[in-house]
């Protein structure tokens, strides 16, 4: 099956990022697909490449950058959301990439299943 | 980075916004709001509720120049104005339908007449059927 997620949270404050990732992971080592990512809201905090962890933290910045690469999953930070935060894409870290919103109403459209992550 | 192209040519599906939030003092209220407009290029059909504090965004007579915020209710007309063109543009394959929870409304003190559009209230158990008949729910 595939699945579209949306995650609404950054990475500290809400479970939602930390329970979108655990999910694509199992999701894709069962067999499934998670072809994209979209972040929103302080979502798209997930995609701060100036984001340091302290060390015995996990980063999810990098975790999710890292599964991105090895199973081709599409991470999309939504431009609107991203400025008004001061995320652009001088500091995007690795595998994601700015977009519109359409692409969130265009995974809706295209996958299986569409998960929101959130509050 | 994977970027995909999605082929969504002719793609129909039941989308549904649930808006839990006040309008002020978070930005999701303000943020899923522009979610569904843009999803209105795209024709999907749409059930738009409003449920808990959320049913607080459409009150009549916000002032939130108070808070050095900017009003953003009116947006809630061009919503009314979509669904109203859907309606009526047979040339349109899109349904929406603007949906109030009752227990939400009447907990908070308020009727249908306080709110700045036209909208249908519904009790939770029939909320609940209806976001279970929709495909793609998206929440804040």
């Amino acid at each position: 099956m595939k699945f579209g997620l949306l995650v609404n949270e950054g990475p500290f404050t809400h479970q939602a990022s930390d329970s979108a990732y655990q999910f694509a992971k199992a999701a894709i080592e069962k067999g499934h697909s998670v072809p994209r990512v979209f972040f929103y809201f302080d979502g798209v905090n997930n995609s701060n490449a100036l984001s340091e962890p302290q060390s015995d933290d996990r980063n999810l910045v990098k975790l999710w950058g890292a599964l991105a690469t090895d199973h081709d999953i599409d991470l999309v930070v939504c431009v609107a959301a991203a400025l008004r935060r001061g995320i652009k894409d001088e500091i995007l870290a690795a595998g994601f990439r700015i977009s519109g919103l359409g692409q969130l109403i265009e995974l809706g459209m295209a996958m299986d299943r569409t998960l929101t992550f959130g509050d | 980075m994977a970027e995909v192209e999605f082929d969504t040519e002719g793609v129909k599906k039941r989308f549904a916004y649930i808006n839990r939030k006040a309008p002020y003092g978070s930005i999701y209220a303000l943020e899923i709001l522009e979610m569904i407009m843009i999803s209105a290029a795209f024709e999907q059909h749409a059930i738009i509720a409003f449920v808990d504090d959320g049913v607080y965004q459409l009150k009549k007579g916000q002032n939130a120049k108070v808070l050095g915020m900017k009003n953003f209710s009116p947006t809630y007309g061009i919503l009314q104005m979509e669904k109203e063109d859907a309606d009526e543009d047979e040339d349109i394959d899109m349904e929406w339908r603007i949906v109030v929870e009752e227990e939400s409304m009447t907990a908070r003190g308020l009727t249908a007449d306080d709110l700045v559009i036209d909208v249908e209230v519904l009790p939770s158990v029939e909320l609940a059927d209806l976001l279970d008949a929709q495909e793609v729910v998206l929440s804040a």
